[in-house]
């Protein structure tokens, strides 16, 4: 397949997704969107935009990790972005609870669901600041590796600590932890869209230093790529791309895995390419997987991280079959 | 060009009088000393590669003879010594400058992943076009002529895991020529390849010499090391020798350096010149 003709059909497949979840209700489907515009253009339409644009960041953080740590295995919440982003929710839970208030990341009191979103953004982007603090800088990859694992043990701990002391907090955590596109508003939609717009760029514009990172540590310093530099740059966009989506959808698992391995599959491109085609497809698995959830079990309705787990989960496994058999 | 020009052959004679008469020097590396762990891996290492030379590194394994060539690249920092290039200090380059003007290829080839062989070998160009720039023509055919070069055109679109060890190993080295670098740095660059490749790489070394880069390899197929036009003999980090095979000094040092487990002797060439072949003793 061309990239040219992946592009399109992941394009073609954004758009329909985005019908359909303008058309996916707890009643079942309907296209009257004239008649229910206040329904349609006020919760369906944030929603899957939001989601498309959360997808986004996340198959973009995605291929950006495999690519930076020369790992098929590497996900955006590998640096400790997750454990942080749960801390940070964690802890506004915890306060509320002490303070005699639930809150979930559905309450209505805006104050609350900005401290809310604000915290697991802020949380995300400490956990990858410690990281980096920890390993001293970018240097060594291997190093930051750890140093990730080990910030998102401590941080995970602490957010049990907390939930110990505040039991309140557990339900809200777990919501978080299980991700939801549910609480997607107009609001959510434009945080993400600028959050795409100042991360695909920049992340296009270091694609060729992924590429050389093919050729190993010594062989892209070579080259006389400033490794260091590049490689924090590269981390600070995929932190921004994974915070984002981790404070207005909690921690939505696999899209960011499954989503370059999709496109890997299907063509042979540089890492620019890679990159914005990564993008895309994390687009459509997120926001078809929003679909879904919604019309499974409608008019209940599954947590849209529980789907995505269970596919990404089941297509990694295929993957490393065929990979393995051949 | 067909037949290999004789190795033991005076230099300045076997140069193309467009070149000029006395090799300049490209890289200057005097009294390396690097300790690991306490351990001298190289210890007052003097020498110098000279445009339109090609230069073999050999000794027994852990000489240093890695180390040595990641120091003349600039990956690693020597303990002691200075390195120039091109008369200026080598870490005084900016990085872009400098790797425009060192080619270098790691030791195992090291290369993974899901890039095409093109793309692998446009990595070459990358010092000339910038990380934030876009190949130009002149890119796309030192590419093209490169691929070609080393017979990599017919798997260009590949991705470089799908490659048998010869054929990545082939795509690493025409990433190298596509610099089309003054120095050429290479670790190792005939594993896994079969004969013809061998042949055809040592061809491609030669042409970059007789158009006056200056080549070096570490090599542990001396036979191969003994058609250089000087060989380095290392040992323990420190340089035992160095000069053409034809010098009686540098034979006897590489004898020595691998415990006489090798003898060396003298062959006709297929062009009728005298060669050197190394040959295990029982």
């Amino acid at each position: 397949m061309t990239p040219a003709r992946l592009a399109l059909m992941l394009g073609g497949a954004a758009l329909a997704v985005l019908a359909a979840g303008m058309a996916a209700g707890s009643e079942g489907w309907s296209f009257a969107w004239r008649e229910e515009w206040a329904l349609v253009g006020g919760i369906r339409a944030p929603r899957t935009v939001g989601a498309l644009l959360a997808g986004a960041c996340l198959g973009l953080a995605g291929a950006i990790a495999q690519g930076l740590f020369r790992n098929p295995l590497a996900d955006p919440y590998l640096l400790g972005s997750a454990a942080g982003a749960g801390l940070g929710v964690t802890l506004v839970l915890a306060a509320g609870g002490l303070a005699g208030t639930t809150i979930g990341l559905g309450t209505a009191d805006l104050l609350l669901r900005v401290g809310l979103v604000g915290a697991a953004f802020a949380g995300a982007l400490g956990g990858v600041v410690l990281t980096l603090v920890l390993s001293g800088g970018a240097a060594r990859p291997m190093v930051l590796l750890l140093s990730g694992v080990v910030v998102g043990v401590m941080m995970a701990a602490l957010s049990d600590l907390l939930v110990l002391a505040s039991p309140e907090a557990m339900r809200g955590r777990q919501a978080f932890m299980l991700g939801t596109t549910g609480f997607l508003g107009w609001t959510s939609a434009a945080l993400l869209a600028g959050a795409v717009v100042a991360c695909v760029p920049m992340a296009l514009r270091h694609a060729r230093a992924l590429d050389a990172l093919v050729l190993g540590e010594a062989g892209a310093a070579s080259l006389g790529l400033d490794l260091p530099r590049i490689r924090l740059v590269l981390i600070a966009t995929m932190a921004l791309a994974t915070g984002s989506a981790v404070s207005q959808t909690g921690l939505i698992g696999f899209v960011g895995l499954v989503a370059p391995h999709l496109v890997r599959r299907c063509v042979v491109v540089a890492h620019r390419r890679l990159l914005a085609l990564s993008a895309l497809a994390g687009a459509v698995l997120l926001a078809a997987a929003d679909v879904a959830a919604r019309s499974v079990m409608a008019p209940r309705e599954l947590p849209v991280g529980l789907l995505t787990a269970v596919l990404g989960g089941a297509y990694l496994l295929v993957l490393l079959h065929r990979r393995a058999s051949r | 060009m067909t037949a290999a020009r004789d190795p033991a052959a005076p230099l300045p004679a076997a140069l193309p009088a467009t070149t000029g008469t006395t090799p300049a020097d490209v890289l200057v590396a005097d009294a390396i000393a690097v300790a690991l762990g306490g351990r001298p891996v190289l210890d007052g290492v003097s020498l110098a590669l000279r445009g339109g030379e090609w230069t073999a590194i050999v000794g027994p394994n852990g000489a240093g003879k890695s180390t040595l060539l990641s120091i003349l690249a600039g990956l690693r920092r020597a303990d002691s010594g200075t390195l120039r290039l091109m008369g200026r200090p080598l870490h005084a380059w900016p990085a872009r400058e400098r790797a425009r003007r060192l080619a270098w290829l790691s030791q195992h080839g090291e290369a993974e992943g899901d890039l095409a062989a093109h793309d692998v070998v446009m990595l070459g160009r990358l010092p000339h076009h910038g990380p934030f720039g876009a190949p130009d023509a002149a890119d796309r055919a030192a590419v093209d002529a490169a691929m070609r070069e080393t017979e990599c055109d017919a798997f260009a679109g590949r991705r470089l895991d799908a490659l048998s060890g010869g054929e990545r190993q082939r795509v690493l080295l025409a990433r190298v020529l596509a610099a089309q670098a003054p120095l050429v740095l290479l670790d190792e660059p005939t594993t896994h390849l079969d004969a013809p490749h061998q042949r055809a790489l040592l061809r491609s070394l030669r042409a970059r010499v007789r158009d006056g880069a200056a080549v070096a390899t570490v090599l542990h197929d001396l036979t191969l090391a003994l058609r250089a036009d000087r060989v380095v003999v290392l040992a323990a980090g420190r340089l035992r020798a160095l000069g053409p095979p034809d010098d009686r000094t540098v034979r006897a040092a590489l004898v020595e350096v691998f415990g006489h487990a090798i003898r060396i002797d003298a062959l006709a060439g297929d062009d009728g010149t005298r060669r050197w072949i190394a040959v295990p003793r029982d």
